[in-house]
């Protein structure tokens, strides 16, 4: 019997466990998929927003502000890449300015600080790249660019370490309640075989399906939106183009799409905003890509389009009444809710973590648990050692001294702990998200078969399992003309 | 810092080439950086017959080809550092690279051949909508599966491009058992060359849709289905055209793009049109003393050319390492029009060239019963009919000395596409 079960190994779910760990306390998270960070935490914009957006009020403005504050030491304290870049709303000349004014008087009421409207000039000093029309914006400095897969692994690692279990490849069917807690029927996808998990609380972090396991144990019915975000995202050298996050002003054309840098480098640009019925449509499109141009346009000129190397979409879970759904559901008593998480979900992950961790603390009377260790270290990236250092490790590790990607100077030294670590990469698209080998501008071309040959020798698969983001996903079809 | 005469970035035919030209030009001090685990570059993985034709008059593997190069950098003695990975290259020709049994030495060179080759067009550069599975692969990584690996990465297949790995790969994998169903190519004419669109497709069957792109891929976790479309004269999908194949596999040959990375890094000057080095006759870049040659310059069609070009850079590279360069040597530049998209070299130096000078180029179009002219100024050199250009075969025009020679006053050289 575990005393917590969280149902999705995101953001917000592994951010949870990470809280909660703080605890004595026997818990797990169910993931469907066969990694952590697979649905929306690993496809988004990547800010930590400042916090001017929200209703005042809102459940939302609150996390998000607080969230925001927490980003420096969880950053620091699970070894996340993480920046102040800074954000500025941009607002164009046939846009009303007092737009402006609404959104800055939201974030002083939020609690949001440093806001600050700019004319054009004091922009184009930091922005050199504004488009021709922008005529002033409300720049925010506690804006900031994180690493949105770090962010969540460092969470769920974290959580690992200090005790808590984690099912993968493992699909919640079913929410039976069992006397004063409840059983969850679950299917583990990689054996092939159902199994049933006994908890005494429920906490309910599955992003787009958050209503799907709201609905099973509540008369009050939520309904969750698929809505869907397409993204460009262009090569590092086209990554200075713009050094803080732009977003452009919301209008009767919509919010807009944002230009920004990434924590790593690249340059940002999405994303779109349509509505879709499949919970599973990550799919981009002719129509959404064919958008974000001309849309970009509008706040930043001449992005280089022609230095795409990617582009994806992600879901965002938008909730009908517009704020996140976060406590424990009144007629489920002990059925705790994190739903609704769309944007700021990121920049709020670290206050809703807290927050949930303390509702569940007061409810079971936890005691803190003495051995909980704050800290994960981050795969260890050998350009920040000095040359001597550098030496140093590969003479020790010659692993180090072997690059698998050549685009983003990747070794196998750094594949390999991304294998061996906690809740270790098993696909191609783990050891991506862990440590950019593919991620660069020939996305996988050259270091795929290595990255394969890597992966087969280090665990417990034969090259017909070796896949890319899972079950259903592998890459090997057979031997020369066996097939 | 340990150092060389001449240092080789890349152990492909260019690599190879350009060494064994050096060492013949009175060279002792060569090193070549391979980061393969063999030389003999993308060569290893092509192992269909059709090169040598022009350097060795008979018809080679490619493991072959390279095989015969190998050997001579061998008898000769040449050193070759393998798993060695080139991480900076600086204007003043100090070569950062890494390997498990050294970490990261740096190497001091007098002069350096760029001959690092090139990589293929992905998916994300080619901005294609729909999901992201498995089952989506450029041609050489399928192709590095299948011959170097022995794994079939898919059953069915769709091309999107018809470069000539594509072309290979279509009749390679229907040797090895998979149904290639279609080759769909965004432009009205093919990227490959005319052999291989008779030999790889023509001969097995396979329909090569030209003026159609990939519009969508379904399936979440594999390659379901593709959806192709046919496209106007915008390049643009023309709604009502699109056809839908089921297959598990996406094979992308859409282009090769010269790797300059470490180029860049080192403040080499890089054309927009090549995405190679700028060089002049001697296939030295801006940087004095650092050269270019093979599909890091521009991307080749035959192997052949790669290794005569190489051969010229290495003759030129010990020529500078042995007696230095005639100081503002005067330069006329070669000026593409009508048609020639680009020449390889830019520049040419009347005095201090080669007795005669290749000057590759492709051109932009399908081009019939044409002629490629060339003047100085105005003048009329020479005017070559030609019954066929296409974009996908390589063009050349060859300088003499001593013709330039006659017109010590030449502003520039033009090349261009005339109506024969």
């Amino acid at each position: 019997m575990y005393d917590v079960a969280i149902i999705g190994a995101g953001v917000t779910g592994s951010a949870i466990a990470r809280e909660l760990s703080r605890y004595q306390v026997k818990a797990c998270v169910i993931e469907r998929e066969e990694d952590v960070c697979c649905g929306t935490s690993k496809a988004n914009s990547a800010i930590i927003h400042a916090g001017f957006d929200a209703v005042p009020g809102s459940v939302k403005a609150r996390v998000n502000v607080k969230g925001n504050e927490m980003m420096d030491q969880i950053a620091k304290e699970l070894d996340v890449p993480f920046k102040r870049n800074g954000s500025i709303v941009v607002c164009t000349k046939d846009q009303d300015p007092k737009g402006l004014e609404v959104l800055m008087e939201k974030g002083l009421a939020n609690g949001v600080k440093g806001l600050q409207i700019l004319d054009r000039e004091a922009l184009l000093a930091k922005e050199p790249n504004l488009a021709d029309d922008v005529v002033c914006g409300l720049f925010a400095p506690t804006g900031g660019i994180v690493c949105p897969f770090h962010l969540t692994m460092g969470y769920a690692e974290n959580a690992c370490m200090n005790g808590v279990e984690f099912f993968l490849n493992t699909q919640v069917d079913e929410i039976v309640k069992a006397g004063e807690g409840w059983q969850l029927k679950v299917l583990r996808r990689d054996q092939k075989k159902e199994e049933v998990i006994e908890t005494k609380v429920i906490v309910n972090a599955a992003g787009v399906y958050a209503d799907v396991f709201n609905n099973m144990v509540s008369e009050h019915k939520i309904h969750i939106t698929a809505r869907k975000g397409e993204y460009m995202l262009l090569d590092k050298t086209a990554g200075s183009h713009v050094s803080s996050t732009i977003f452009q002003l919301p209008s009767a054309m919509g919010k807009g799409v944002l230009v920004t840098p990434t924590v790593h480098g690249n340059l940002l640009v999405g994303p779109t905003a349509v509505d879709i019925e499949n919970k599973e449509g990550t799919n981009t499109t002719l129509a959404g890509l064919g958008s974000l141009g001309a849309t970009a346009a509008l706040s930043v000129k001449q992005v280089p389009l022609n230095q795409v190397i990617t582009s994806f979409a992600g879901l965002r879970a938008h909730e009908d009444h517009d704020d996140f759904i976060i406590g424990e559901a009144e007629d489920a008593p002990g059925f705790y809710n994190a739903a609704g998480i769309e944007s700021p979900g990121l920049s709020s992950a670290p206050a809703i973590g807290l927050m949930v961790a303390e509702m569940i603390r007061d409810r079971l009377g936890l005691a803190e648990n003495p051995d909980f260790n704050p800290i994960r270290k981050g795969i260890l990236d050998p350009d920040t050692l000095s040359l001597e250092e550098r030496n140093e490790l590969i003479r020790k590790q010659p692993a180090y001294g072997n690059i698998i990607c050549r685009c983003e100077m990747i070794t196998e030294g750094e594949i390999l702990d991304a294998i061996h670590r906690p809740l270790g990469a098993r696909s191609l698209d783990g050891v991506k998200r862990r440590t950019r080998a593919g991620m660069g501008r020939c996305q996988a071309g050259f270091c795929s078969p290595r990255t394969m040959e890597i992966l087969e020798r280090e665990v417990p698969m034969s090259i017909y399992e070796i896949n890319k983001n899972g079950i259903g996903s592998e890459f090997v079809v057979g031997v020369n003309k066996e097939i | 810092m340990e150092s060389y005469d001449l240092i080789i970035i890349g152990g492909g035919p260019a690599g190879l080439a350009a060494a064994v030209a050096a060492r013949d030009n009175g060279i002792e001090s060569i090193l070549i950086l391979e980061r393969d685990k063999d030389l003999g570059g993308i060569l290893n993985q092509c192992i269909h017959n059709g090169f040598g034709l022009h350097t060795f008059k008979e018809e080679l593997t490619g493991p072959e080809y390279a095989a015969r190069f190998i050997a001579q950098v061998k008898e000769r003695g040449i050193e070759y550092k393998l798993n060695t990975m080139v991480m900076d290259i600086s204007s003043d020709k100090v070569v950062t690279a890494m390997n498990r049994q050294e970490g990261m030495i740096m190497l001091q060179a007098k002069a350096v051949i760029l001959a690092m080759g090139c990589r293929e067009r992905s998916r994300g550069a080619l901005n294609i909508p729909g999901y992201r599975p498995a089952g989506i692969y450029s041609a050489g990584t399928a192709q590095r599966l299948v011959n170097m690996e022995g794994f079939m990465p898919g059953r069915e297949v769709v091309i999107l491009g018809s470069g000539d790995i594509g072309l290979i790969m279509a009749r390679r994998m229907t040797l090895e058992g998979a149904k290639v169903k279609v080759v769909a190519e965004l432009m009205p004419y093919s990227g490959g060359l005319k052999r291989n669109i008779v030999q790889c497709l023509d001969d097995f069957g396979i329909p090569l849709k030209l003026s159609h792109t990939v519009i969508d891929i379904e399936g979440k976790n594999r390659v379901e289905a593709v959806t192709i479309a046919e496209v106007g004269p915008d390049r643009k999908p023309i709604p009502g055209t699109e056809e839908r194949y089921t297959c598990d596999t996406l094979l992308l040959s859409c282009g090769l793009i010269p790797e300059n990375e470490l180029s860049r890094s080192a403040g080499v000057e890089i054309s927009p049109i090549t995405s190679g080095p700028v060089v002049n006759d001697s296939l030295e870049t801006n940087i004095q003393g650092v050269f270019a040659c093979g599909n890091v310059l521009h991307v080749h069609d035959l192997v052949d050319y790669v290794s005569q070009e190489a051969s010229a850079a290495g003759r030129n590279a010990a020529d500078y390492i042995l007696h230095g360069h005639g100081e503002n040597a005067k330069q006329v530049e070669i000026l593409p029009q009508g048609g020639v998209r680009y020449t390889v070299p830019k520049y040419v130096r009347p005095e201090e060239m080669e007795d005669s000078l290749t000057v590759r180029f492709r051109v932009g179009d399908v081009y019939k019963n044409c002629a490629i002219a060339t003047y100085f100024d105005d003048q009329l050199i020479s005017r070559r009919k030609r019954p066929v250009m296409a974009p996908g075969e390589m063009e050349q025009v060859v300088l003499q000395k001593a013709k330039l020679a006659e017109y010590p006053d030449m502003k520039h050289i033009t090349i261009k596409i005339e109506e024969a």
